[in-house]
C-alpha cells in the first residue's frame, strides 16, 4: 500500500543518511545499480535519492556525478538499454528536485542534436532520440513547465527527425502484415503519437506511481544540482546500437469489456505499462515463479486489465523479429506459472488470445506461425491437450495448404511428438482425421515377399541376417560387393565410386533394424560408421544417403531430424548435402512443413557454431605463434 | 533504529543478490551415495556438467518424448534411458546429455518442474553418467523409491514393491 511504502522510504532515508559517513560509496554503488537494473521500480528509488538529497546535499551531488559517470560506461561499451533506464532515473530526479530542470532540457538538447550528425548510422541517433522521448512520460510535465520554449523547439527537431529518417525495416519486423485490427508501429512512430497525445493533454500523466509527491514538502525545500554538460560520445567503429523494434499489439479496450478500460494504442500509459511490464521479465527471466509473481504485482492491478497487458507483453516478446529477447521455452513455462497463480482468470484470457492469433493466422509471419505452433503444443502437452478444437472446424473446409489448415496440422504433428499417436487421435473430433499426424512407422522396401522383385532385394535378406549376427564392416562391405551399380554405364573413368542401389540397400535395411528407437538407430550409424563413410564418400553418395533416410522415414520427421543431426555430427553428410537436399525437386512438395526448417535452422547453427570454434581456435593458434616469435 | 524492511536488498552481503538469483540452476542437496570420489569432486563434476538426471517418467515415456521436450533448451548430445536392472525395461528415470552447459541450464529453469506425458518431471544436475548407473537401485530392480512407497501410480507399475508383495 502506498502509505507503507511512504514510512519505509522514510525509514531507510534515516538510516541511510546515518550509514552515509562509513558507507557512502557502498550506498552510491547500491542506488546506481538499482537505477541502472530495476526500471520497474525507478520512482521509488528516485524518492529515495530525493530524500537523501534533501537531507544532505553533497551526497545528491555525488550521486549525480557517479550517475553520469555510468552512463557514459555504459554508452561506451554498448549497454544501451542500461543506458536507457539511466536516463529516464536522472530525468525523474528532476521531479525528486535533485536535478534543476533547465540543466535536463540542455542534456537533452544534447541528445536531439545527434540527429544532426552527419555519416553516422540511423540507429544511433535513433537512440538518442528514443532516450529523450522515453523520458517524457516521466518529467515532460516538468520540463515543458520550466522551459516550454525549448521544449518546442526539441519536440519540432524531433518530428522533422521521425519524418526524414528510414523506415524500410517496418516490413521486416512486422508480425503480421495486415493493419487490421491493430495496426504494428514502428516503435518510435508510436511512441511519438504517444508523446503528441501527452501534450495535447497537457502532460496529465496519471499511470506512474510517483511517491515522491507525498514528500513534496520536503523536497522542494531541497537544493537542486545542474546536471554537468553532457557530450555523447562520438559513434566509434566499434559501436553497436540496438535494432529497431515494431509494436506488437493483439489487445484493445473491446476486448474485455468487463473489466477496467484498456489504455489506447496512443496513450503514454500504454507506453509505460508495456515499458515496465518488458523490465519486469528482463529482470526476472531466470527465476519464473519470481517473474510470475512480480508481473502479477505490477501496481495499478484494478484500474488496467492487467492480464491482457501481460498476456500481450509475452506475446510481444516470443514473436519478435527476428528472435526473442530470451529462450522459447521461458515464456511457455512463465505462463504456465502465470495461469498457477491465477487459475480463475488468465487461462480465459490466454485462450481468448490464442482464438485471436488463430483468426489473424492469414497475415502472420511464417516465422512467427512456427513459434505460435511451438508454444501451443508444448502449452497444450501441460494440460492434457484439452482444446475445443471444434471451434476451428472451419479450417476443414479449406485447402490443407492453407494456413489455418496447416497450423492445424503442425500443431498435432507436435503435440503427437510430445505423446503418441493413438493419443491425438483420440484428443481431436473425428472430422479433424485428415489434418492427423501419420503414424509414425518405418516404411521398409524389401520388407515385403511381394517385391522379392526389387533389385537389391536379395542381398537386403543376406545383409539383414548379418547384422542381426554381428557382422563386421568388413563381411557388410564384401555382402554389397554383389550389388550391381546402375549408373555402371555412365562410367568412364575410374574411382567412380557412386553407386545408389548399394547405398539404397544398406540404409535401408540398416534403418529397418534400428528402428526401435533413436538409441537403437544412433549405435547403428556408430557401429557402420566406416561403411557410411565410403558409401558416402561423394557428393553424390551424400545426397543419395539423406534420400534413402528420406523414404524409409518419412512418416517419421523427427528421426529424420535427429539422424540428420547425427549424420552431420558424424561427418556422414556434410552441410551442403543437406541444404541441397532440402532444396531438391523431390522434396518440393514437404518444402512448407516445419520439420524442413527445422532441419535446416538446426544445420546453419551447427555450422556457424563450428565456424565460430575454428576461427577461436585459429585467433589461439595465432596468438601462441606470435608469443612464440617474440621469444 | 531498526532497518525497515526493503533493506535486506541492500544488505553488505551481496549487492542486489536478488537480480542475480538463479535458484533454478543451482545443486540440489541431493549427494549420489554411489559415487566414486568426494564429495568435494562431485560437487566440482556437478557444477560443471552438462548432464541432466530426470526422474517421475513414466514407465511407459519414450526417448523420443524426452528428446522432443528437453530439446527445446538446446541440442542434445545423448538421451540414457533408466532400466530396471532385472528386465532392463525402462522404469522411469533417465539421463539428457547437452552439449552446453548453457542449455542444461536453461532445462533446469524451464523444464524441471513441467509436464512430460502427462507428469510433473524433476530434473536435478547429474556428475556424469557410467556405465551402470542406467540401472535402478532397488531391491526388485526398479528405481528405490518404487520399492517402499505406499501409494498406487498407473504409470510407475502400480504399487510400490514391498505394498505388492504383502
Amino acid at each position: 500500500s502506498n502509505s507503507s511504502l511512504e514510512s519505509n522510504l522514510e525509514g531507510l532515508a534515516g538510516v541511510l543518511e546515518a550509514d552515509l559517513p562509513n558507507y557512502k560509496s557502498k550506498i552510491l554503488r547500491i542506488l546506481c545499480t538499482v537505477a541502472r537494473l530495476l526500471p520497474e521500480k525507478l520512482t521509488v528509488y528516485t524518492t529515495l535519492v530525493g530524500l537523501l538529497n534533501a537531507r544532505n546535499y553533497n551526497f545528491g551531488g555525488e550521486f549525480v556525478e557517479a550517475m553520469i559517470r555510468q552512463l557514459k560506461e555504459c554508452l561506451k561499451v554498448n549497454m544501451y538499454n542500461e543506458a536507457v533506464h539511466l536516463v529516464r532515473f536522472l530525468s525523474d530526479l528532476v521531479n525528486c528536485h535533485v536535478i534543476a530542470a533547465p540543466s535536463m532540457v540542455a542534456m537533452f538538447e544534447n541528445f536531439v542534436g545527434v540527429t544532426q550528425e552527419e555519416d553516422v548510422p540511423q540507429v544511433r541517433c535513433d537512440w538518442y532520440m528514443f532516450a529523450f522521448l522515453s523520458s517524457l512520460p516521466w518529467v515532460g510535465k516538468e520540463l515543458y513547465e520550466k522551459k516550454d520554449a525549448e521544449m518546442d523547439r526539441l519536440l519540432s527537431q524531433t518530428e522533422s527527425y521521425l519524418k526524414r529518417r528510414q523506415k524500410i525495416h517496418v516490413p521486416m519486423l512486422q508480425v503480421w502484415t495486415a493493419d487490421k485490427p491493430h495496426p504494428q508501429e514502428e516503435y518510435l512512430d508510436c511512441l511519438w503519437s504517444q508523446i503528441q497525445k501527452l501534450k495535447k493533454d497537457r502532460w496529465q500523466e496519471r499511470h506512474i506511481l510517483r511517491p515522491y509527491l507525498a514528500f513534496d514538502s520536503v523536497l522542494c525545500e531541497a537544493l537542486q544540482h545542474n546536471l554537468p554538460p553532457f557530450t555523447p560520445p562520438p559513434h566509434t567503429e566499434d559501436s553497436v546500437y540496438p535494432m529497431p523494434r515494431v509494436i506488437f499489439r493483439m489487445f484493445d479496450y473491446t476486448d474485455d469489456p468487463e473489466g477496467p478500460v484498456m489504455p489506447g494504442s496512443h496513450s503514454v500509459e500504454r507506453f509505460v505499462i508495456e515499458e515496465n511490464l518488458h523490465c519486469i521479465i528482463k529482470s526476472h527471466w531466470k527465476e519464473r515463479k519470481t517473474c510470475a509473481a512480480q508481473l502479477l504485482s505490477y501496481p495499478g492491478n484494478n484500474k488496467i486489465p492487467l492480464n491482457y497487458h501481460i498476456v500481450e507483453v509475452i506475446f510481444a516478446e516470443l514473436f519478435q523479429l527476428p528472435s526473442p529477447p530470451h529462450i522459447e521455452v521461458m515464456y511457455t513455462t512463465l505462463l504456465i506459472e502465470l495461469c498457477k497463480l491465477q487459475p480463475g482468470s488468465l487461462p480465459q484470457v490466454l485462450a481468448q488470445a490464442t482464438e485471436m492469433l488463430y483468426m489473424r493466422l492469414d497475415t502472420m509471419n511464417t516465422t512467427c506461425v512456427d513459434r505460435f505452433i511451438n508454444w501451443f503444443s508444448h502449452h497444450l502437452s501441460n494440460f492434457q491437450f484439452r482444446w475445443s478444437w471444434e471451434d476451428w472446424s472451419d479450417c476443414l473446409t479449406q485447402d490443407l495448404e492453407k494456413p489455418k489448415p496447416k497450423f492445424v496440422r503442425e500443431v498435432l504433428e507436435k503435440c503427437m511428438r510430445l505423446s503418441y499417436h493413438q493419443r491425438i487421435i483420440d484428443i481431436v473430433p473425428a472430422s479433424f482425421s485428415v489434418l492427423s499426424p501419420a503414424n509414425p512407422v518405418c516404411i521398409y522396401k524389401y520388407g515385403d515377399e511381394s517385391n522379392r522383385s526389387l533389385p537389391g532385394y536379395t542381398v537386403a535378406l543376406c545383409l539383414t541376417i548379418a547384422i542381426k549376427n554381428k557382422a563386421s564392416n568388413d563381411e557388410i562391405f564384401s555382402i554389397l560387393k554383389d550389388v550391381p551399380n546402375p549408373n555402371q554405364d555412365d562410367d568412364d573413368g575410374e574411382g567412380f565410386t557412386f553407386n545408389p542401389l548399394k547405398i539404397e540397400v544398406f540404409v535401408q535395411t540398416l534403418l529397418h533394424l534400428a528402428a526401435k528407437s533413436f538409441s537403437h538407430s544412433f549405435s547403428a550409424l556408430a557401429k557402420f560408421h566406416e561403411v557410411f563413410k565410403t558409401l558416402a564418400e561423394s557428393d553424390e553418395g551424400k545426397l543419395h544417403v539423406l534420400r534413402v533416410v528420406y523414404e524409409v522415414w518419412k512418416n517419421h520427421p523427427q528421426m529424420i531430424a535427429v539422424l540428420v543431426d547425427k549424420m552431420i555430427r558424424t561427418q556422414i553428410v556434410d552441410c551442403a548435402a543437406v541444404a541441397n537436399w532440402i532444396f531438391s525437386s523431390e522434396l518440393a512438395h514437404d518444402f512448407t512443413r516445419f520439420y524442413i526448417w527445422e532441419i535446416l535452422h538446426s544445420t546453419i547453427r551447427k555450422m556457424n557454431k563450428h565456424v565460430l570454434k575454428i576461427h577461436k581456435e585459429l585467433e589461439e593458434t595465432k596468438a601462441r605463434l606470435a608469443r612464440q616469435h617474440k621469444r | 533504529r531498526r532497518a525497515p524492511p526493503g533493506t535486506a536488498a541492500m544488505s553488505s552481503g551481496g549487492t542486489l543478490s536478488i537480480l542475480r538469483s538463479d535458484s533454478y540452476a543451482e545443486l540440489s542437496q541431493y549427494r549420489d551415495q554411489h559415487f566414486r570420489g568426494t564429495r568435494y569432486d562431485q560437487e566440482r563434476l556437478l557444477r560443471k556438467s552438462c548432464t541432466l538426471y530426470v526422474g517421475n517418467l513414466s514407465f511407459y515415456t519414450t526417448e523420443e518424448q524426452i528428446h522432443e521436450l528437453f530439446g527445446k533448451s538446446g541440442d542434445i548430445k545423448k538421451v540414457i534411458m533408466g532400466l530396471d536392472k532385472v528386465k532392463k525395461t525402462a522404469c522411469g528415470f533417465c539421463f539428457v546429455e547437452y552439449y552446453a552447459r548453457g542449455d542444461a541450464e536453461n532445462a533446469m529453469r524451464y523444464i524441471n518442474g513441467t509436464r512430460l506425458d502427462d507428469r510433473i518431471i524433476r530434473t536435478d544436475w547429474d556428475a556424469g553418467f557410467k556405465e551402470g548407473r542406467q540401472y535402478g537401485r532397488g531391491r526388485s530392480g526398479g528405481q528405490v523409491r518404487d520399492e517402499y512407497r505406499q501409494d498406487y501410480d498407473a504409470g510407475r507399475g502400480g504399487y510400490g514393491k514391498t505394498v505388492q508383495c504383502q
